[in-house]
């Protein structure tokens, strides 16, 4: 009788994709399929977004229009298709600027601590006490419609959320001991906060990021389905919902597609995020 | 082996007081009542010489590892001054405090804290090379295989990360990484306390050979005697935040001159049945270093206290060329030595 016994070699460093988490297979699937569509709808769009067909004005799903075609003949699919640009170019830019400013802002904060702290948590408390979407609406509102002035209100808001989190666990690492072994060394605050304690920190915002993107996309949509964000004849899910409402029991379809396009955005962006989380996590 | 040295002093510190405020009730402020903090150090005073290794014993809570802190200033000492050459650290900034942090370095209790677990072996000791320019950049690699040979880690070791390794190779890195900077004093905090006790005593003499290899000034915090008698040339006795004891470790050891020290000697589990004591050294608790008693610190656990112990702070004075204790007793723990006294000391 023989027996095989499980060789216990130098550990391998090369990644299966059966031991990767399933949720950030699937998110990993969902994600680069929509940039893949974000940058090229041109290749796969059967129609030009914006051209009129007078012939086939709200005509349901068909062979000619898989999507049907909305009240002024557009072909819906086409135009869920070119959304993709606008509204993932949403998701990015209105979360880097934010992601990127709170995590330094944070770092700074959760390392010097004190006052540097106690004044952070008082703005957090004052940002938060805003709901979120009214303050943006009304940020917007001030500074006009349009795509960057949206930016504008979010990145205002936004950074927040990303600070408090690092700046939490900022604190926690500046406390171990290989922080004060940076110190022994004499290494700079600047290298001891971006060089060692960051890379240690920053993975919930990392994770946040991921969820904030399905939030932003949620966001980009409510403002142009309110005519604050995308502003018509471009295609947005929002606008194109928009577009749909008044047709909603005639023509289900023009509304209908963006928002499963929305919903499968949004969850490839919180699988992925789920699925670094656990990825990320520290091998102790 | 001390006296053979030339003794130079290379680190000192002199009455270093240090406190930490502990949360503030409003109810003691406004009764006008002191303000509480933990006094974890009152009035330490010490000085190292070049090359020698000076062991700092005490129970938990004593200090020992605050001391440790101020001597690589990672905390500055609120009172009195710790001299590094003649220079109080304190005064210094820039490229001298950097100078400074390369020549005192510091190994830590806890392997598995003190390592950045995002960081390979190559990373961690190739950042101590080229912050401190030790070595022009082509030659870096070359000495990170020479300092995992040091501390005896195959060379293969610097391409993982720390969570790769065990306790007791996790702590050789860190007395790798350490030595990456050639430090001329070497603070060890615990070192070995938190390792099984057969990758101690690995550690331990690895540390001692390093230290006749490149001729090392240390200082070992510990809580284990044994270990501490095994390694240092002179010993200091800490008791809530001030050395009651200090000197050459056998003199010490063999005859203690100060109740506390006898009390912790004694309590040490003895392995010979015949030597085994019920006799009581100390009795009660440690006291609470929120509020330390007036007089002698140890005068509510002595079984030798007399009035003046309540009333006076002892200073540590001369039981010996290079013996002092801290106790109004001068006569305690004499009758234990066993005619030493005529033994020449060279300057």
């Amino acid at each position: 009788m023989t027996i095989a016994l499980e060789t216990t070699a130098t550990p391998k460093r090369r990644w299966r994709i059966a031991k990767l988490p399933g949720t950030l297979v699937l998110g990993g699937v969902i994600l680069p399929a929509s940039l893949v569509i974000a940058f090229f709808p041109n290749l796969f769009a059967p129609y030009d977004p914006t051209v009129f067909d007078y012939n086939a004005l709200l005509a349901p799903p068909s062979a000619a229009h898989l999507m049907g075609t909305d009240s002024f003949g557009r072909d819906v699919l086409s135009r869920v298709l070119y959304a993709y640009t606008i509204d993932l170019q949403i998701a990015v830019f209105a979360t880097l600027g934010p992601f990127i400013l709170g995590t330094i802002l944070g770092a700074l904060v959760g390392y010097a601590g004190g006052f540097a702290e106690a004044l952070l948590g008082r703005v957090v408390d004052a940002i938060i006490t805003f709901p979120f979407l009214v303050l943006v609406i009304a940020i917007v509102a001030v500074l006009g419609p349009g795509l960057m002035n949206m930016y504008i209100a979010v990145g205002v808001v936004g950074w927040v959320f990303y600070a408090r989190l690092v700046a939490a666990e900022v604190k926690v690492q500046k406390r171990l001991d290989y922080a004060d072994a940076g110190r022994a060394m004499g290494y700079t605050h600047f290298r001891i906060i971006f060089r060692h304690l960051l890379p240690n920190s920053i993975t919930p915002a990392i994770v946040y990021l991921m969820t904030d993107m399905a939030l932003a996309i949620l966001l980009g949509s409510s403002l142009g389905y309110l005519g604050l964000g995308a502003q018509p004849p471009a295609a947005e899910w929002g606008v194109q919902i928009a577009d749909g409402k008044n047709y909603m029991t005639t023509a289900w379809w023009i509304s209908v597609f963006p928002g499963i396009a929305i919903v499968v955005t949004g969850l490839g962006f919180s699988l992925l995020g789920d699925g670094l989380a656990e990825l990320l996590r520290t091998k102790k | 082996m001390m006296n053979t040295m030339a003794s130079q002093v290379l680190i000192s510190a002199e009455e270093v007081f240090k406190e930490f405020p502990l949360p503030q009730n409003a109810l003691r402020r406004l009764a006008g009542k002191p303000l509480l903090a933990v006094h974890a150090l009152n009035g330490v005073s010490f000085q190292l010489n070049r090359g020698e290794t000076l062991g700092i014993v005490g129970e938990s809570g004593c200090g020992k590892s605050t001391l440790a802190r101020c001597l690589v200033r990672l905390l500055d000492c609120d009172e009195g001054r710790v001299r590094f050459e003649g220079q109080d650290i304190a005064d210094l900034h820039g490229a001298a405090r950097r100078g400074f942090n390369r020549r005192v370095q510091m190994i830590f209790q806890d392997p598995y804290s003190s390592l950045n677990p995002r960081m390979r072996v190559r990373e961690i000791l190739g950042e101590a090379l080229s912050v401190h320019k030790m070595r022009p950049r082509a030659e870096i690699p070359a000495r990170i295989a020479e300092l995992l040979d040091l501390v005896r880690l195959p060379s293969d070791a610097a391409d993982r990360f720390p969570h790769e390794f065990s306790g007791g190779q996790r702590q050789r890195i860190g007395i790798a990484r350490a030595l990456a900077v050639e430090p001329d004093v070497l603070v060890a905090d615990e070192l070995v306390s938190a390792l099984d006790v057969s990758v101690q005593a690995q550690v331990v003499n690895l540390l001692l050979q390093l230290q006749e290899q490149l001729r090392l000034t240390v200082v070992f915090v510990a809580h284990d005697l044994r270990l501490v008698r095994h390694i240092s040339h002179r010993v200091a006795v800490m008791y809530l935040g001030k050395i009651v004891e200090i000197g050459p470790t056998e003199e010490l050891f063999s005859a203690p001159r100060h109740p506390y020290t006898k009390a912790l000697l004694d309590a040490a589990p003895e392995l010979d049945p015949a030597r085994r004591t019920r006799v009581v050294a100390a009795r009660g608790e440690l006291p609470s270093p929120i509020n330390p008693p007036a007089g002698c610190l140890f005068n509510t656990r002595c079984p030798h206290a007399f009035e003046r112990c309540f009333a006076e702070r002892p200073l540590l004075t001369d039981r010996g060329p290079t013996h002092q204790a801290a106790c109004h007793l001068h006569e305690f723990g004499l009758a234990a030595i066993p005619q030493i006294q005529d033994v020449e000391f060279a300057p």
